[in-house]
């Protein structure tokens, strides 16, 4: 959902600017050139390789991709619990970010730097620790290894910072006295909640979160120790993807990687529609 | 002015893109130094293969000989020489792997017509229990008695799984059991998985973090977790799978190569594999493995031994008959099991 933020940033230069579009300076164009390039060479063309050659045998290769139970179960499982955990993520981070900005406390510069481990960090590693303490040899007797609670965890722990990250610089930005002249008005706190701040942090909470779904439905490394990748229970895409390559099925892994983007796509959409309809509002 | 620009621009990016594309396979095409041997492996062999290369660049013919190497798991590493990877041999935890090179007419058809049939390190399919084999798992048997928590990578996702479930499946028609007998046998043992890691070494990688009471592994795997000091112990079936890793040359291989394999079918390079907790593929080798059970005794004879050509009918007619993606055996049990409801 950066392409969010992004578009309002061209659409508030496009009014200062009208037209702004059309009379790029030599320099823009060579830049808009190199950027077409680099994108495609990144994106554009490897998104459309795998869509082609899922197409490669038609309509029926998707649907028999849908129509087989076990990757059914792993698309189910997979979209439902990163939307869980995208929607943990909302509360929880936009929470986080609020007490790093707004709370005065001992240790908060390392809280905000240590917030950004679980990203940082190389997933297995990441696997290797979450089974480590939430597994069977748990030190403090939680052993979530090999259900569904542990593609939860993982997913909430590579994901956590996301919406911290993005919603944390519009907050510091956000000037009290808006809200202390509601205050001043008579306004109740939940009043300045949903009518003064959820509306400016909401473009940066959707950002965040798009980013936290599209990361977790293509999450491996750090749930294959954990979950046990458990056909029908806890196999998430990524693995049903990995098991048709090795059987060579190509056309199949490319139908489902391909599925797996429409549904990216319809959240991202999704998202930024919503987004739109709040700032309308506020 | 500015649309002559930018068209400028884009025919700029048209002829940049394929000058790219072709500076990569340039520079990934560029092992022409003819003593440069690139050797691709699966995962185990990164430890084993480091003593077996020394040794080689001791004797006269492996003098100067220098190496480029890639360990993955076995079906990527396939892939991967498929894909283009300039390769001199590959080293394969199962036939099939090469087989695909030898069709993809990369590898020489007749590859495995050696003494050795084009196998160059062997191992067996034994069970890795926690240290002092707590719940006394001795046989196959043990492994599908209720609440035992078996773990076996997933052989949809890994190719060397495949040794661990066939080995199963001789355990029942190895011993005068019918089909259907082995099909509820290894039922039952999958019923009893705890996870189907995607990889041999996410499986042990689970296992020694404490996850299940048996791993499917192979004797080679286990015998270097002991040596590397991890927590557990391992139990050598009496009747179990022989595996069988091949070798083979590319077509385009450097002369140097021959000489590299030859040197890893000899006393010494096999006493090196030995070392590594590979059984060895000529006789007459004798050397202490730590790390194994009896390390002056490391490789003790299976009283029943199964192998993919005797019990099966060799990998050409299992590989379809059991792993078939829609009409396998094993896929059919595996997507049957629906563990979850």
């Amino acid at each position: 959902m950066t392409a969010a933020v992004l578009e309002q940033d061209t659409r508030s230069v496009g009014r200062g600017r009208p037209g702004v579009r059309w009379t790029l300076s030599g320099g823009s164009t060579l830049g808009f050139g190199v950027a077409m390039v680099w994108f495609s060479l990144l994106v554009l063309i490897p998104l459309a390789a795998i869509v082609a050659t899922a197409g490669g045998e038609g309509w029926h290769g998707y649907v028999d991709t849908l129509t087989n139970p076990q990757s059914w179960a792993a698309i189910k499982l997979t979209v439902g619990q990163s939307l869980l955990v995208t929607g943990v993520n909302v509360v929880m981070g936009t929470l986080i970010a609020w007490v790093l900005v707004r709370d005065r406390f001992w240790g908060k510069r390392l809280l905000d730097i240590v917030i950004d481990i679980p990203f940082a960090m190389p997933t297995i590693v990441a696997g290797l620790v979450l089974l480590s303490l939430y597994g069977p040899r748990s030190p403090i007797g939680v052993n979530v290894a090999n259900t569904r609670n542990s593609v939860t965890l993982a997913l909430a722990f590579v994901t956590l910072p996301f919406i911290v990250r993005t919603v944390q610089p519009v907050l510091a930005e956000l000037e009290g006295d808006v809200e202390e002249a509601a205050a001043s008005l008579g306004a109740r706190r939940l009043t300045i909640l949903r009518r003064i701040l959820l509306p400016s942090l909401f473009p940066a909470i959707a950002a965040g979160a798009a980013l936290s779904f599209a990361r977790a439905i293509s999450e491996y490394g750090s749930l294959v120790l954990l979950s046990g990748s458990l056909p029908y229970h806890t196999e998430v895409v990524s693995v049903r993807v990995l098991s048709y390559i090795e059987s060579g099925d190509r056309t199949a892994a490319a139908g489902l990687a391909t599925i797996m983007l429409g549904v990216a796509l319809i959240v991202i959409v999704a998202l930024d529609v919503l987004q739109r309809r709040v700032a309308r509002r506020g | 002015m500015t649309k002559r620009i930018r068209i400028a621009a884009l025919v700029a990016a048209a002829t940049t893109i394929p000058a790219v594309l072709s500076g990569c396979a340039a520079s990934s095409g560029s092992t022409t130094d003819s003593n440069r041997l690139s050797v691709v492996g699966f995962s185990v062999l990164k430890t084993a293969n480091e003593p077996v290369i020394a040794d080689f660049q001791k004797t006269a013919a492996g003098k100067g000989v220098t190496f480029t190497t890639s360990y993955g798991a076995s079906g990527d590493q396939s892939r991967l020489v498929a894909g283009g990877l300039p390769t001199d041999e590959v080293h394969l935890s199962l036939a099939p792997d090469v087989e695909s090179l030898a069709s993809a007419g990369l590898v020489d058809k007749s590859w495995d017509q050696t003494p050795t049939k084009g196998i160059l390190t062997e191992s067996e399919v034994v069970f890795l229990v926690r240290k002092g084999n707590p719940l006394h798992i001795q046989s196959w048997d043990d492994l599908v008695k209720p609440g035992v928590k078996v773990i076996t990578p997933n052989p949809a996702s890994s190719g060397s799984a495949k040794w661990n479930i066939l080995a199963a499946w001789a355990h029942i028609t190895g011993n005068g059991g019918t089909d259907a007998q082995a099909k509820a046998f290894v039922t039952k043992l999958l019923h009893n998985a705890v996870a189907l890691p995607s990889s041999g070494s996410d499986a042990l990688s689970s296992f020694v973090a404490g996850n299940g009471d048996v791993l499917l592994a192979y004797e080679n795997d286990s015998i270097e977790a002991r040596a590397a000091g991890d927590d557990v112990d391992y139990v050598v079936p009496q009747d179990t799978l022989l595996i069988q890793n091949p070798a083979a040359l590319t077509t385009k291989a450097k002369p140097a190569a021959q000489d590299f394999l030859d040197f890893q079918l000899s006393k010494q390079g096999q006493t090196d594999y030995a070392k590594a907790g590979f059984r060895p593929v000529v006789k007459g080798i004798q050397v202490d493995v730590p790390g194994a059970n009896d390390p002056s005794n490391p490789f003790p004879k299976v009283q029943k031994q199964f192998t993919i050509d005797k019990t099966f009918g060799g990998w050409d007619k299992a590989n379809p008959e059991f792993f078939d993606d829609t009409t396998g055996i094993i896929t059919k049990i595996i997507s049957g099991l629906n563990i979850g409801s």
